[in-house]
């Protein structure tokens, strides 16, 4: 019970607890419009804004460089995911294609950025693998006002972000604001990914949104149950994750995504095991 | 002394005048009129590529319009007076990324415009219109299990319940069994009956023959027949209907041989 009173314990657990919970929201949109790799494209272009933060702070002269990274990435990352949700919508590139060029062009700038802010790209390691333990209490709080806001419009809006993203034509022709909610939708996945960017990091982050996800499809077949089933799934991954690293030593974020990956792989062997018990009673 | 409509005379639903579309910079339509009114059923038909979906996705308001105008009751078209429309598009499976029960997707219906959560009521609403369609066994089960006519159904019912004025149907019999035929057209019968018009998308009139009124032929994004449909007859025999696409003869030449293998 000690660890608990240790402020840093507190800090990542309150962080990995918010993050856990409001990853899985967006990814079960983006699940759902066949998206899932969206998370890893705006990850990478947050990755160019950590490194246009550093540029800034540095030009400004600001004795924490890395003041204006978290800014950074959530300008940029809520810029590109703008920019993905345009060309999907007017068809005017492949989602592969666009995906492709943001996963390139995201590394790439950043490496640059940081590199003309006189810092290397081992600087962008914390932001690609997560830095959980660096967290301060303002990050806390940015984090759980940012989740905050994802998990009420998550929720509070699900039916209409469902009808959305289920049947866009449907809702268009139903005079359902489409174009405002598939932005949303997509503003959304930005700031999750600014969120959680701490926690697991840029080249993990979309796991948090994905995988949770993935394993409560295993246990329901109601959208409405797969979201609150993947929130209760992400809080507890997280939370597990960063409980071990108490006491291991091992990466939180790696830890927490290969914690998702092996229960995914046991539920399925599970469900496809009572498939086929149930198939062979019903014979 | 000015034209005054009589009082007798059926209510204008839906009205489309030189309604021109382009897709990828080719016009698909080139000044289609349309009228639909209250308690009308209307069939839009012609073969592949004459522009049948692309004008009742116009007439949604899914397609923005190139030219002419489509007004509903008599109103300029938009999102609010899309309230009261029930649309079932065109589509081969109505399963998602994600599962999703059909009391999921219909309740999805009750949305419209300045209505982004449902009303209290909600799932007895769309239990009522899963039931309407006579597959409220399936409320709970995930849409993506269902065959092709139970999810056609489903779709259905989220067109039904908002109680439309006006459904339009994009080609509703496709990959549909008999049992959903017969319940499709029952539902259709019973609408038209409360007064609401229907415009619905066919190849081949077939099991909803009793149920139109007026048959519109495209081709080539033109009206070739407008009137009422010659009883159980396809569009191929529509007066006005033109092969859009050339078939060559497949017999083999009357004279000379099929096959000649020479050494």
């Amino acid at each position: 019970m000690s660890l608990l009173a240790d402020p840093l314990v507190q800090r990542m657990l309150v962080a990995g607890l918010v993050v856990g919970i409001a990853a899985p929201i967006v990814g079960t949109y983006l699940v759902q419009r066949r998206m899932a790799l969206l998370g890893d494209g705006i990850g990478h272009v947050a990755l160019a804004g950590v490194a246009a933060g550093w540029l800034a702070g540095s030009i400004a002269g600001l004795a924490q460089r890395d003041a204006l990274a978290l800014p950074g990435a959530i300008i940029f990352a809520v810029a590109g995911a703008a920019i993905i949700e345009r060309m999907r919508a007017r068809g005017t590139a492949a989602a592969d294609v666009v995906m492709a060029i943001l996963f390139y062009g995201g590394i790439a700038l950043g490496v640059l950025l940081i590199g003309a802010s006189g810092g290397t790209s081992t600087n962008l390691l914390g932001y690609l693998f997560g830095s959980i333990s660096t967290v301060s209490w303002q990050d806390v709080w940015v984090s759980v006002i940012l989740a905050g806001v994802i998990i009420a419009i998550g929720i509070g809006l699900r039916r209409a972000l469902f009808a959305v993203t289920h049947d866009q034509e449907f809702a268009s022709a139903s005079g359902l604001p489409v174009n405002v909610l598939n932005m949303l939708v997509a503003v959304l996945a930005a700031v999750t990914i600014t969120v959680a960017m701490r926690v697991v990091g840029v080249l993990l982050v979309s796991a948090l949104m994905i995988v949770p996800v993935a394993i409560a499809q295993l246990l329901t077949h109601s959208f409405n149950r797969t979201m609150f089933f993947a929130m209760g799934i992400g809080a507890v991954l997280t939370v597990t994750g960063i409980a071990i690293t108490l006491y291991v030593n091992l990466q939180p974020g790696a830890l927490i995504v290969v914690i998702g990956v092996v229960t995914y792989a046991v539920v399925a062997t599970a469900a496809s095991i009572r498939r086929k018990q149930r198939a062979r009673i019903a014979a | 002394m000015t034209d005054r409509p009589s009082s007798n005379a059926p209510r204008t639903l839906l009205a489309g005048r030189g309604v021109r579309v382009a897709l990828g910079g080719t016009e698909i339509l080139h000044g289609v009129d349309i009228d639909v009114h209250a308690g009308e059923a209307v069939a839009v038909m012609g073969a592949n590529g004459s522009g049948k979906s692309t004008l009742i996705r116009a007439l949604v308001g899914v397609l923005p319009l190139t030219g002419g105008s489509v007004t509903y009751a008599g109103e300029p078209m938009s999102a609010a007076a899309r309230t009261t429309f029930g649309y079932v598009p065109q589509r081969i499976s109505a399963a998602g990324g994600v599962a999703a029960t059909a009391t999921e997707v219909v309740i999805a219906g009750l949305l419209r415009h300045g209505r982004l959560t449902p009303p209290r009521d909600a799932r007895r609403r769309a239990l009522a219109a899963l039931e309407q369609l006579g597959v409220a066994d399936l409320a709970s089960r995930d849409v993506g299990s269902l065959s092709g006519g139970q999810q056609q159904r489903v779709l259905i019912a989220r067109a039904m319940v908002r109680e439309p004025r006006l459904l339009v149907l994009d080609e509703p019999m496709t990959g549909v069994d008999l049992q959903s035929q017969v319940a499709l057209v029952h539902t259709l019968d019973h609408l038209k009956a409360d007064g609401a018009g229907i415009v619905v998308v066919l190849h081949e009139i077939g099991p909803l023959a009793s149920l139109i009124d007026t048959a519109v032929v495209l081709d080539h994004g033109e009206v070739t027949f407008r009137g009422a449909p010659p009883e159980d007859l396809g569009v191929h025999a529509l007066p006005g209907h033109v092969h859009t696409h050339a078939h060559e003869d497949p017999r083999p030449p009357a004279s000379g041989p099929v096959l000649e293998v020479s050494s």
